[in-house]
Order: C-alpha cells, then sequence, then structure tokens
C-alpha cells in the first residue's frame, strides 16, 4: 500500500539521480540476456503430421497384431477346467450341504462331484477357488483388518485396532486374527482324485504352499514372538475369530505355514478387486515329463462343504488352469492388442488415402501465399 | 484505518466545522484566551494490515473468504468428523499446504510494509522547540510543531512554508511520488512573514484534510504584540505535501497542517479495485460445471448404495456385519453422511492445487514480461514492469484499446515549427539543427512580413508569457532541460541553460523565441529577464500569474515594463482566445492555425493587452481578493481571470509539432490487423488528433470520416440536439445498417472491399449523447452511437476529460459480448481510463509516474505494446488456456475409475488409488509438466507471431475456454477414464496375472489403473508440447520416473506410522506381471489415439493462418525433421 509508494520514491529518486551521463546502471538495470529469460531456450518442436504419424499407426498395428496373436495363441493353449459346487440345483451332489447350513455343526458336510477332463493338462497345474457376489471390496470389509497385529506385534495381538470392529474382542479376549477379513475366510476343503479307469482312486498331490506373494509370508505377514516359538503359547490369551472352527495356530501342522503365515490365511487377506473372484488354493507340481500333471480321464472333487454362501446368493467354484508366461486364461488382452494394432493399421490406411488425395492440394494452395 | 476511525470519534466536534485550527508551533495566542491544544491525529503512517497479535486470525479469516479454500476446509472438517473412505491427511496436506504457502506470502509482505512503516515513522525530523531544533522520529510529529527540512530530504508530513533559505523566499521541490511529474515546482513561503520563527505568534486556519492534492485554502492569523492581527492567505503554492522532495534549496521551515494518515499523499492512496479476468471468470464456470457433475456423481452413489442395500442379504452378508455405532445410526443420517462421505471419495475431482499451480504459473510467468529485453528502453534505462500478474492471459484476449495521443502515440517531445505573425507565416527553420544561427539577429525571411515591432512584441509575450524557470546549470550537468530529457542534444555555451516546466511546450515555445534572438534569461525575485535582438537585457516585473487550467485553456501573465506599461501577455487554445480578442484580428490567424493544425501541428494562440493604470488596479484589487478568500477560491479566481482576460489583441499563433512515437503507425497497424479497434482519446483538438491518427494510419485516405464534433452539429444552424439525432441517425444507416453483416464473430474480413469508417466525436458531442437533455428521450442515442463506433475501423475522440475517457471505456466494456479493453496512456488524466479497462497499461512517458503507478502493466514505450499483445499475450494465453483445461482433464480421468469402482464394490466409497496416490496425485506425479509447459510453450514461435498479427484472432473471443474445447476436454476424459477402468477390468476377470498363479488383489487393480492414468496424461501433455526445452524433457520424464521411484519406494517398506500396509510390493509384483506391463502399454496407446488421430486430423482442415505459421516456423527454427 503506502509502503509501496514509498519503495516507488525510492526507485524514483534512484533512476533521477542516474540520469545523467553516468552509465552504470545500464547493465545492472538492463535485463539479463539469457536464453531462458528471454524464452529463447533450444527447443525442440515437433510438428503432430501425417508424414510423422502416419509411420507411428503402421508401427504400432505391426508390433500390436503380432504380440496380441501371440497373446491370444498363448490364452487359447491354457487348459482351464471350472465347476460349480455351490450346490444350487437340486441335481448337484452339495445340495444338501448347501441347505444344511450351521457354523456350529460339529459333523462338516460333505460332498464329492465327479468330473473329467477331455483334456491332459502338461505343466504345473494350479487349483483355484473362485467365489461370486462375494464383496471383499466394500470399504467396511476391506479395511476390517489390523496388519500390524498379522505383523506379529505383541501390542497389536492383544489390543486389535478398532477397524476390526465388530470382529475385535470376543468374549473379552481379542480375536487373532481381528477383522472382518480374517473371519470370512474361506475354510471349504477340496480334495482331488482321479479315478482311474479300474475305478481306484488315487489322491493328487496339492502343494499348500507357494500360493502367497513371496514378500507377504516372508515380511508382511509374521507369527507373534518369532517363528520358532510355540504357537500356543505366543496366543493365549486371544480367542479364535467367530466363524472359524479351530484358532489361527492349528489351521496347520507344519510350522512354516502355521498361524499368521498360514499361507491360505495370506492369499485371503489379498482382498479381491472385484466381487467375482478366484484364488489360488494349491498348486498340482508336475512329477516328471513324461506323465503329464493331470491326465485325461475321470476325476472327483471332494469338498468339504463349510464356507456358507446362499445367504448373499453367492456361487462357489474350484478352477483348475495352467499358467503361462501371461498368468492365467484370459484372452482379453489377445484380443484387445489385436484389435487396437488393427484400428491402428486401418487408420494408417485412411490417413495416408486422405493425405494422398487432399494433402497435395493443400499444399499447392498455401503457395501463392 | 482503525485509527482514522478512533480519530474521528475522538475529533467528532472538530469535524463538523470545516476549517481547523492550527497554533503554529503549538503556542497559545494573544487573540485566544484560553489555549487548548486541539486534538489532531499524529504523524504515523500505518499501512501495513496485520499486526503481531491479529496476523493468524485475520489472515486466515481472509484465506478462507475465498471459495475454493473454503470448500476444501468443509471438505476436509467433512473428512475428519465423518467416516470417509479417505483420511483427513489426503485433502488436509494440500490445504495446509496451500494455506501455509500464502500466510508466509502475506505476512511477509505484510512485514517488508511494517519495516517501510516504521522506516519512515521512525525518520529522524527536526522540529523547533524553543528556537532550536530537536531530532525526534517523524511520528512524533504534531501538528502545529515547525519543522526544519533540508534539502534533498522528503516532508514528513504536509508543511505549511514558512521560511526558505532562498532569497526569494521560494523552494524548489519535486512531487515525483506523488503525481509523478518530476520537474520542480516552486513553492513560496507565506508572504511577508518575519525572521524570527521563535518570536512568532499565529494561527492557521485550513480547510479538514482532502485529498485533492492541487487544492489549499487557508488563512494565517500573525498576532504583533502592538499591531493588529496580520492575516496571509495561504494557497497550494504554500502547502509542501508530504513525500515531495525538497529540491534546490538548503533548508525551510513550515508549520505542520496535516498528519499521518490524514497527509494528502495517505488520502490519495486507494485500494486499485481488483480486477479478474476472463480466464478466472471461466474457471469458475467450469468449476460449477464440475461441482455439478461431483454432486451428482455422489447422488447417484448414495442412491445406488441405498438400492443395492435393499437386496437380500447385501446389506449386511455374515462375512461383513455392521458395527453397533452403524446400526445405531438413523437412517436418514446414515444417507446423508454417506453423502458426504462421497463428495469427499470424488472431490479431487476439483483439485486445490489448480489454484496453486494458476496462481504460480501468473506469478511466474510475469517475469518473462519484466525480463524482455525488447521492453528495454536505453534512454530511460527501464524495461517494463509488471504491477498484476493476474492479467497476464488477458493481453491475449483485447478486443479494443483505447490509447491516449500525447505522449502516448507522440513523444510529447515538443519541437517549435513555425509561428504566424498576424498573418505572416514564419516557417523559419529549415532544417532543426542549423537553427541557432538566428541569434545574431533575424533571419531574411523574417523581415518585411509583419512590423519589427508586432515581431518583437510576439517574441517577447513568447518569452513572458509561461511559468518556464532557469535550471542554473551546475559545471557537471550542462545542457540538457528537465523536459526534454538527457537525450537533448547538447546546446552552445549561449545556450547552456535548461528550462524546467510542467508542459512542454512551454520550453518549446521558449526555446523557440531564443532561436529567433529573444532569450529568456530567468526570473529573481519577481523580475523577468530576457535579452533582445540587441542582446540587450529587458526587464519585466512580474505582476500576477493567471494560471493555466485546462477549462480555461490558457494562461496569462502581466507584466510591468521598465517603462511602466502594465501589460497583460496571454496565450492559449484558439478556441479559448479568438472568443476574446478583437474579431477582425481573427480571421487572418485562423487560417493559418487550422493549417498548422491538420499537419498535426500544436498550436497556440497569442494575445496581449496593454493595461491602464486604473485597469490594472482593478485586476489587482480582483485577484489578491479572490485569493485570499477561504470559499469557492477557484471559482473567485476563475471569474477574475475572465474579467481580466478579455478584449485583448492577437498577436499571433504558434506551432509546435508534437512527434510520433517509434513505430507507432507500425503498432497500429498490427493491433488493427490483430483484429483490434482502436480508439483514440485525447483531450487535444479535433484537427491536431485527426492528422495524427492520419500519420499513425489509424485513418487511411480511403476512410470515410463521420464526424460529430460540434462544428458538425452547429453547422446545420439548428439546435445541437436536433442535428445530433440527424446525424446520429445518418451514421447508423451508414456504418451499421448499409454495411454487410461482416460482424459474424469477431474475425471481420480484413481485406474486403466494404468502405472503411472513421469516426470522430468531441467532448461536447459526447456529452450530448451520453447525458441528453431530459427533454429528448433519447437513451437510444447511446447504443446508436456505441454501434457506430463498433463499425468503424477506428474512432477518434478527442477534447475528452479525464473522466469523459473513462466514462467511453465503461460503455465500451459493458455493451453486448463485454469485449475486453485495454487503455494505453501515460499521464495523469489517461489514470481514471486505465483503472477502468480491463488491462491498464501506462507508458513510462515524460508526464509523471501516475499512470505508471496504476497500471497493471507499464511499458516504455508504445511500440513494446505490440510485443507485449502479440506475443507476451498470445502465448499467455495459450498457456493458461491449456493450463485450466488440462487440470480438469486430469482430473477427471483421475475420479472416473474412482467412480466406476463404486458399481462395483457395492457402493461402499471404496476408494480405488491407495491414499499416498490420492494425495501425491496431484501434488507431484502431474503438476510439474503442466506448471513447465504454462511457463515455456510457444505453439508459435514469438517472431512468427510478431509477423503475423492475424493469429491474434485465433485466440479471440477466450476461444480456447469456451464450451466447445471444453466439452472437448471433458469427453476425453470420459473416455480415457473408461478405458483405463474398464481395460483393467477386463484383465481382471482372471486375476491371475503373474506366472507363477498367483493373483492380484485390489490394490494391485488401483495401481495399474493409476499407473496408466499418471502415464497418460503425462503423456497427453508431452503430446501437446510443441517447444521441448531441456526443462520440459527433465519435468515430464522426471515426473514419471518419480511416480515409478515413489511407488518402489512407498511399497518397499512396513511403514510403521501406517495403519495397514496396503501398498507392500504392490507395485513390484505388478511389474513382475507381464500382462500388467502389455495393459498398460495397450491402454495408454488406446488413450492417446483419439487425440494422436485429431491431431492429424485437424491440421489439414484448420484455419490458414495456423498452418502459415506452422510453415514459416518450420522454416525459422531449424526443425528436428
Amino acid at each position: 500500500m503506502m509502503a509501496s509508494s514509498y519503495n516507488i520514491k525510492e526507485e524514483d529518486g534512484h533512476h533521477s539521480g542516474s540520469s545523467g551521463p553516468g552509465g552504470n546502471a545500464v547493465r545492472t538495470k538492463k535485463p539479463d540476456n539469457t536464453a531462458f529469460k528471454q524464452q529463447r531456450l533450444p527447443a525442440w518442436q515437433p510438428i503432430i503430421t501425417a508424414g510423422t504419424v502416419l509411420p507411428a499407426f503402421f508401427i504400432i498395428g505391426l508390433i500390436f497384431i503380432p504380440i496380441g496373436i501371440g497373446l491370444y495363441v498363448t490364452s487359447n493353449n491354457i487348459k482351464e477346467f471350472e465347476i460349480d459346487y455351490t450346490g444350487i440345483d437340486i441335481s448337484s451332489p452339495c445340495f444338501n450341504c448347501s441347505q444344511s447350513y450351521s457354523w456350529n455343526t460339529t459333523t462338516s458336510c460333505t460332498c464329492s462331484i465327479p468330473f473329467s477332463l477331455d483334456q491332459p493338462f502338461e505343466s504345473n497345474v494350479f487349483m483355484y477357488y473362485g467365489l461370486s457376489n462375494f464383496y471383499q471390496n466394500h470399504r467396511r470389509y476391506v479395511k476390517s483388518r489390523d496388519d500390524s497385529q498379522l505383523n506379529g506385534n505383541l501390542d497389536s495381538l492383544k489390543a486389535p485396532s478398532k477397524e476390526c470392529e465388530p470382529y475385535r474382542i470376543n468374549e473379552n479376549m481379542p480375536i487373532a486374527p481381528c477383522g472382518a477379513i480374517a473371519n470370512s475366510m474361506f475354510n471349504d476343503t477340496l480334495d482331488l482324485f482321479y479315478i482311474d479307469p479300474n475305478g481306484t482312486r488315487t489322491p493328487i498331490p496339492l502343494m499348500k504352499t507357494g500360493i502367497a506373494w513371496w514378500t507377504d509370508k516372508h515380511v508382511k505377514f509374521r507369527n507373534p514372538g518369532g517363528s520358532s516359538s510355540n504357537l500356543t503359547a505366543v496366543f493365549y490369551g486371544t480367542t479364535k475369530p467367530l466363524s472359524w472352527p479351530k484358532p489361527v495356530y492349528e489351521l496347520d501342522t507344519d510350522p512354516e505355514n502355521n498361524g499368521f503365515v498360514n499361507e491360505d490365511l495370506i492369499v485371503w487377506m489379498r482382498t479381491a478387486a472385484l466381487p467375482t473372484f478366484r484364488k489360488l488354493y494349491r498348486i498340482i507340481q508336475k512329477k516328471n515329463s513324461l506323465t503329464p500333471t493331470l491326465p485325461r480321464g475321470n476325476y472327483t472333487l471332494d469338498i468339504v462343504y463349510n464356507y456358507p454362501v446362499r445367504s448373499f446368493d453367492g456361487r462357489k467354484r474350484m478352477i483348475l488352469s495352467t499358467i503361462s508366461w501371461m498368468g492365467g486364461k484370459n484372452p482379453f488382452l489377445g484380443i484387445a492388442y489385436i484389435s487396437v494394432g488393427s484400428v491402428c493399421f486401418f487408420l494408417g490406411v485412411v490417413l495416408l488415402f486422405i493425405h494422398h488425395k487432399y494433402g497435395n492440394r493443400n499444399n499447392s494452395s498455401d503457395i501463392p501465399n | 484505518m482503525l485509527r482514522r476511525r478512533l480519530n474521528r470519534l475522538f475529533g467528532g466536534d472538530e469535524k463538523r466545522v470545516d476549517s481547523r485550527t492550527i497554533y503554529v508551533g503549538n503556542r497559545p495566542c494573544p487573540a485566544t484566551e484560553t489555549f487548548i491544544p486541539p486534538k489532531f491525529c499524529d504523524n504515523r503512517i500505518v499501512s501495513s494490515k496485520y499486526t503481531i497479535w491479529n496476523f493468524l486470525p485475520k489472515n486466515l479469516f481472509e484465506q478462507f473468504r475465498r471459495i475454493a479454500n473454503f470448500y476444501f476446509l468443509i471438505i476436509f472438517l467433512v473428512q475428519v468428523i465423518v467416516d470417509t473412505p479417505t483420511s483427513p491427511v489426503t485433502s488436509g496436506l494440500p490445504l495446509f499446504f496451500v494455506i501455509t504457502v500464502t500466510a508466509i506470502k502475506q505476512g511477509y509482505e505484510d512485514w517488508l510494509r511494517h519495516k517501510a512503516d516504521s522506516e519512515v515513522n521512525k525518520y529522524p525530523v527536526r522540529v523547533l522547540e524553543d528556537g532550536q531544533p530537536a531530532r525526534k522520529d517523524s511520528e512524533k510529529i504534531k501538528v502545529g510543531d515547525i519543522v526544519e527540512v533540508v534539502e534533498d530530504e522528503t516532508f514528513p508530513c504536509d508543511l505549511i512554508l514558512l521560511q526558505s533559505s532562498r532569497d526569494d523566499d521560494t523552494c524548489f521541490v519535486t512531487t515525483a511520488s506523488l503525481d509523478g511529474e518530476s520537474n520542480h515546482k516552486t513553492h513560496y513561503t507565506v508572504p511577508d512573514m518575519e525572521k524570527d520563527l521563535q518570536s512568532l505568534s499565529a494561527t492557521i486556519e485550513c480547510e479538514q484534510p482532502q485529498p485533492d492534492l492541487y487544492k489549499f485554502v487557508g488563512r494565517m492569523h500573525i498576532y504583533k504584540p502592538e499591531h493588529d492581527p496580520a492575516v496571509r492567505s495561504l494557497g497550494p503554492e504554500n502547502l509542501l505535501l508530504k513525500g515531495a522532495t525538497l529540491k534546490n534549496t538548503k533548508k525551510i521551515y513550515g508549520v505542520a497542517v496535516y498528519t499521518g494518515m490524514e497527509t494528502k499523499m495517505a488520502l490519495n492512496y486507494q485500494g486499485k479495485s481488483q480486477k479478474r479476468s476472463a480466464v478466472e471468470k471461466s474457471i469458475n464456470a467450469f468449476l460449477l460445471v464440475y461441482l455439478c457433475i461431483l454432486i451428482s456423481k455422489a447422488v447417484v452413489c448414495t442412491t445406488l448404495k441405498y438400492v443395492w442395500q435393499s437386496q437380500d442379504g447385501q446389506d449386511e452378508p455374515w462375512y461383513n456385519q455392521k458395527t453397533e455405532k452403524e446400526k445405531g445410526t438413523i437412517l436418514y443420517v446414515k444417507m446423508f453422511t454417506d453423502f458426504l462421505s462421497f463428495m469427499v471419495l470424488f472431490n479431487f475431482i476439483i483439485p486445490v492445487s489448480m489454484y496453486v499451480t494458476v496462481e504460480m504459473q501468473k506469478f511466474l510467468g510475469s517475469f518473462f514480461i519484466t525480463w524482455d529485453r525488447d521492453f528495454f528502453d536505453p534512454e530511460i534505462e527501464e524495461g517494463a514492469l509488471v504491477n498484476t500478474s493476474d492479467l497476464n492471459e488477458e493481453l491475449g484476449q483485447v478486443e479494443y484499446v483505447f490509447t491516449d495521443k500525447t505522449g502516448t502515440l507522440t513523444q510529447n517531445n515538443m519541437e517549435f515549427i513555425e509561428c504566424c505573425i498576424d498573418g505572416f507565416q514564419y516557417t523559419a527553420f529549415s532544417s532543426e539543427l542549423d537553427s541557432f544561427c538566428v541569434t545574431d539577429g533575424p533571419v531574411s525571411t523574417f523581415q518585411e512580413k509583419a512590423g519589427r515591432e508586432k515581431e518583437e512584441l510576439f517574441l517577447r509575450a513568447l518569452c513572458l508569457c509561461h511559468t518556464v524557470q532557469v535550471k542554473e546549470a551546475g559545471p557537471d550537468e550542462l545542457g540538457g532541460d528537465q523536459v526534454d530529457g538527457p537525450a537533448s542534444e547538447p546546446l552552445r555555451p549561449a545556450e547552456q541553460r535548461g528550462f524546467i516546466a510542467s508542459s512542454p511546450d512551454e520550453v518549446a515555445l521558449v526555446k523557440g523565441a531564443m532561436r529567433y534572438g529573444f532569450t529568456f534569461l530567468g526570473l529573481e525575485s519577481k523580475t523577468m529577464k530576457i535579452k533582445n535582438w540587441q542582446n540587450d537585457v529587458e526587464e519585466y516585473e512580474l505582476l500576477h500569474v493567471l494560471n493555466f487550467d485546462p477549462v480555461r485553456r490558457r494562461m496569462s501573465v502581466i507584466v510591468r515594463s521598465k517603462s511602466g506599461d502594465t501589460l497583460l501577455f496571454c496565450k492559449g487554445a484558439d478556441s479559448s482566445i479568438f472568443p476574446r480578442v478583437r474579431p477582425e484580428e481573427v480571421e487572418r490567424i485562423r487560417m493559418h492555425v487550422q493549417r498548422s493544425a491538420t499537419e498535426g501541428y500544436r498550436t497556440l494562440c497569442v494575445a496581449y493587452k496593454r493595461l491602464s493604470v486604473d485597469e490594472y488596479a482593478a485586476a489587482d484589487a480582483g485577484l489578491r481578493e479572490a485569493r485570499l478568500a477561504l470559499q469557492d477560491r477557484e471559482e473567485k479566481l476563475m471569474a477574475v481571470y475572465n474579467q481580466v482576460e478579455t478584449a485583448m489583441s492577437l498577436i499571433g499563433a504558434t506551432a509546435v509539432e508534437d512527434r510520433l512515437q517509434e513505430e507507432a503507425a507500425q503498432t497500429m497497424e498490427a493491433l488493427q490487423g490483430a483484429g483490434m479497434k482502436v480508439w483514440v482519446l485525447t483531450g487535444d483538438k479535433m484537427e491536431t488528433a485527426k492528422s495524427t491518427c492520419y500519420a499513425c494510419r489509424l485513418f487511411r485516405r480511403s476512410t470515410e470520416l463521420l464526424e460529430l464534433t460540434v462544428r458538425t452539429l452547429e453547422s446545420g444552424g439548428r439546435r445541437r440536439e436536433e442535428m445530433l439525432h440527424d446525424l446520429l441517425f445518418d451514421f447508423h444507416r451508414k456504418a451499421v445498417q448499409d454495411a454487410p453483416p461482416a460482424r459474424a464473430g469477431v474475425n471481420r474480413s480484413w481485406s474486403s472491399a466494404n468502405p472503411e469508417y472513421g469516426f470522430i466525436v468531441d467532448g461536447a458531442a459526447l456529452a450530448l449523447v451520453m447525458n441528453p437533455s431530459p427533454d429528448t428521450n433519447c437513451s437510444r442515442y447511446r447504443s446508436l452511437f456505441l454501434q457506430i463506433c463498433q463499425n468503424c475501423t477506428a474512432v477518434l475522440c478527442c477534447r475528452m476529460a479525464p473522466l469523459q475517457k473513462a466514462q467511453i471505456v465503461k460503455m465500451v466494456k459493458n455493451s453486448k459480448g463485454s469485449p475486453i479493453t485495454l487503455s494505453i496512456g501515460d499521464g495523469a488524466n489517461d489514470v481514471s481510463m486505465i483503472l477502468e479497462a480491463h488491462v491498464g497499461i501506462g507508458v513510462k512517458g515524460k508526464e509523471g509516474r501516475q499512470a505508471v503507478r496504476n497500471s497493471d502493466y507499464a511499458i516504455p514505450k508504445l511500440k513494446h505494446l505490440r510485443k507485449l499483445l502479440l506475443a507476451h499475450g498470445h502465448l499467455y494465453y495459450i498457456r493458461i488456456a491449456h493450463l485450466v483445461q488440462y487440470f480438469f482433464y486430469k482430473n477427471l480421468c483421475f475420479i472416473l475409475p474412482q467412480f466406476l469402482y463404486q458399481f462395483f464394490c457395492g457402493c461402499s466409497q471404496q476408494p480405488l488409488y491407495d491414499a499416498a496416490y490420492l494425495t501425491m496425485y496431484n501434488i507431484c506425479f502431474t503438476s510439474m509438466p503442466i506448471l513447465a509447459y504454462s511457463l515455456l510453450e510457444q505453439q508459435i514461435a514469438i517472431e512468427v507471431l510478431l509477423d503475423n498479427a492475424t493469429l491474434y484472432r485465433d485466440i479471440a473471443k477466450n476461444a480456447m475456454l469456451r464450451w466447445g474445447p471444453f466439452l472437448y476436454w471433458t469427453v476425453l476424459a470420459v473416455f480415457q477414464g473408461l478405458i483405463f477402468f474398464f481395460g483393467v477390468k477386463y484383465l481382471f476377470s482372471n486375476p491371475a496375472l503373474q506366472d507363477n498363479g498367483q493373483v492380484f488383489g485390489n490394490w494391485s487393480y488401483g495401481t495399474i489403473v493409476f499407473t496408466v492414468l499418471v502415464f497418460t496424461v503425462t503423456l497427453k501433455l508431452a503430446l501437446d508440447t510443441r517447444h521441448w526445452t531441456w526443462i520440459n524433457h527433465f519435468v515430464i520424464w522426471g515426473s514419471l520416473a518419480f511416480y515409478v521411484v515413489f511407488s518402489f519406494f512407498w511399497g518397499g517398506i512396513i511403514w510403521p506410522f501406517l495403519k495397514q500396509q496396503r501398498l507392500y510390493f504392490v507395485f513390484f509384483n505388478m511389474l513382475s506381471s507381464v500382462s500388467a506391463w502389455l495393459v498398460i502399454i495397450l491402454l495408454i496407446v488406446l488413450s492417446l489415439l483419439p487425440d494422436i488421430l485429431l491431431g492429424v486430423l485437424r491440421k489439414p482442415r484448420g484455419p490458414h493462418t495456423q498452418q502459415l505459421s506452422k510453415e514459416s516456423l518450420l522454416y525459422v527454427d531449424r526443425s528436428p525433421w
């Protein structure tokens, strides 16, 4: 305000003082002649013209289409087999199980579904369970966990985060692991049997490990009190989640896969992005290079049916799939690449046509100007 | 301000009377028995806004008065109170940052003001106490104190000059900081003051403080023990204003009359009203649209949430029970909080950072104007000045240019060209350089035309009738009069004198007379000395100066020669002189005056009158009486002046050339080529102004001139009003109705065969148009007038009062389509129009600094306007328009996937992106490239812009921020948002994306979308960048690299302060998946495809000019191709 006018006054005074023959002020007042200040920085000035874009379109087309074809073929080569074992249909073997649901049954309901594979599954086979209409991405659900408890923090073990409500404390004991996610952990047991042509059931060995991210298993999830100690003691004073049949330290007999570092738990704790999702359940390792992992033939899927989904109109599936470098079977990427590549190529052709037809005329009209 | 209010409160009684009484030296006077020291405010200047105590609350209050800040505060509060999906940090942190930075900036500015204030307030002054000067702080000065000021000091308050160290009881001051006039002004002591100030016993009665710098009336009563009180009149010539500087005078004593906030300087300070640019209005409009989008999104989601929840088993499935608190909440409250939660989730669509970026862009961008060397003027050693950075882009939107003539179009560097004595023309100087040869005697052409006596009389008149002072040239400052500036040619020893005057015309006239052989030697104690042809010194006693004022348009002096004759010399505009001289003399001179005027010269007529003793006595008495009057002094003086200046005889006329500014014509041509309409608003007379217009090529030979002046109005012999009516309708028919409808948009066809019209209007006619007399119900005149003006290529308004200039600007500004106006001027009389127009440009001219101070931008010369508008304005506009559109675009495609995700997560307000990404997106990942773009982009090279003025039309009428482009950007954003979301969604139909069969979760989903988003949005900007400097490269690729590095870092550590380690190794795992890579590449390419395609397709169909420029650009710069 006024002060600024004082400044200006000073400047005036300075100016009138230096307006004489003394030329020292010139150098100080004249703006610097730097490229930046004069907006003359050397610059690359690309221009989008048909000439520059056309090759780009063709190149994109030429790269994308082969990639797309490769992806599509890869995806098609992936073998995938899926069974819905929810038991909605009355004809389904699991119908009874799905009807008689109750958490507190001591005797679990089992059912077995026969199926046959038309083609052998050659390499490692990955066994997924899939759930539909299950909102693992619901906000209330997603935040209902305590990562610090899962990371082995003893304080959090005894006093879980408030986010875990209403799955935080049961009968004045902290729940471990707390929260809605852990509470609703998938607890069907799936077993696979190969039916020989002669009728004998051969159980197929299923690997429980290697299904979770390495970093999750080794860093993000840790049992309280270190790995060596007695889990039962460590978890003393906590209670199991409401819907679990057994406490967390009895999830597995293998101490490396028990407690919070149980991979089934870890996989479940990685909340799915969409309401229809699949999660890795077991891995069927290829035994040798001669026999396929899962030969053609008949199989049965034995299910210990614990997990209720009918109340929210959900579905349960079991998926057997091989895996390629691009992951599981998904034709989307291949198709998308092929179509984008084709569109680019097509546009390239159209542009070339337009450029050829109108570009010349345009240039000629410019010359008089 | 509070101080003032308090003063008003305490001094309530004193305020009611319209004069104040001051006791000189604060001593009681014999006349008043009881001495009550009156209360006036102290001499403290307070310009700061805050104190330490009120800074925080007051500053915060002012900041949150901005709608945007308030909005963000509300969002933040909602986040704190309601259970919302994102933590309050996500919006609190940016807001805190913005508020803090602004507060620091404002606090710093206020600290500077405090410092400046205290520098002024603590400035040591010397106050006479008991006859001895005592040192005091400036703020301690009380009204009535006698203050001592020495040379080159500024006056600490408004003083009445009591005593000067100069013999002639005068002192010189410059008022450069007040009104900008840098010439020396003479001020006089109170007449007949005794030398001993200690014994002085006097009171001063003067008016209450008022802001007019040139008005002051007062009366001084001097009490002497044995005499009656003497009364002296006080006028502005006795008043030394605070802020002015004492010059050429060793020491003065003055008594303080107005102090502190009551000084004229303080009263004159007025906050400039905030000007807002059209871009800002567009931003606000877009904001509204986005706010609507935001609210409708929230409404849709809230509705859907409750629809979805009403399905069986979805509201509270067994695996996802509600908490007790949630169950207890009433449904409607829950709905409302859900709505708020959605608002919070989507609030990033209106980013805080946009305001920060826009502000930064404007602030930093304006440096390019001050840095521009092309704006540097070696003469005044100054470059351009930016007073406000808010209007940078407005420079690219100007549709109407209002320019002052004198000093702006012309140099205000007067050159005496010719004169006319008694009807004979003397064009003495064929060339300017050898003009001094006439000092020996009259040149041959000078004789035998008018009688020698007339010639001598004329030259004496020129030498006497002025207020010029001779500058005593010290040995170090030879030559160079104040007005002409340091560039004037060195004078020969005989003319080694500079002249100081308030008007350059006067200097030109005195110098002209000097060339003819009559030299003005100076004014010493009321005696003017001139040297005549015979090298004799003639002395005249200066009796009275009848000052110049713009209403009378003339000035006079009354002098008494040695022989005892009392003479009155008067010079002034022809229109003001002719009626006051004998009519028979007029005709001979009128012809010359008009001819000179059409050649573009400024003409003045000179008249004289011999006063008889009685006449002089009457005049003298009248003048003295009028000068003593406290009330209506101006009017009374005017009346006396008019009475004295009658029945004169005309001697001759002078013609002074006011040369055009450098490149004035080219500049005007360029502005017109750019589609701007140039109006010349001047106080000068029509002929002169018209010739300037021709010289500037505003009018061409082919231009048909429509004249609406007093002359045309009176030519018909009818009443003015009738004539006005007829003329207006006639012109309207010609210029508007008959003209082909070329007014489709601003792009009026430039080279069409339509006749061009020029419109001339003068102040009197304008007054008739603007304020029609009530009986003629002609409010239509205004719109007719405006329509005519708008259809003319150039408009000249002459004889304008400053206020009328502003009136015109206002009229155009408020006309249909509210065009952007620009005013450019250099003098105090242009201030009103500079303040009125959207953009005010001050020329750092000779008429002082007032225009510069009140302007938004100041440039040294008119020619710089061309680059300022065509290059800087154009670029600024493109930059900020792109910045605004881009910001809305990038936030729409940022939030759209989050919105779409709600349909797949049960409308549960689950955020798609991690909180860190939500917060950092606008602050770190995408802010720097656009800032660099908006500072450095030059889609068209500066040289090309300057060469092709027509390019300016491409961006006229806010072309890049209209709804069309906005829609394009919005559609693009929606398209990209859809692609991001659904592309990844289809990929996630099988979430087993790694080659070890492991699956990805929701945070991987969000991270992939976010990665695509950041890359697409940045690459989109890269596609739009046409000017890749190393900074652009650095910032664009740097931002992307920073995103990647940050993501690794953020996901690489278990952060102890985070409740959930959502992103732990998510980014790493994403990169280990080939599918994720492929989908990212695919989606980026697909999103950018339409833009590339449009870039290609637009080009062949685009406007011819753009192509031209690009091709010439290719030619000018070494293109990489």
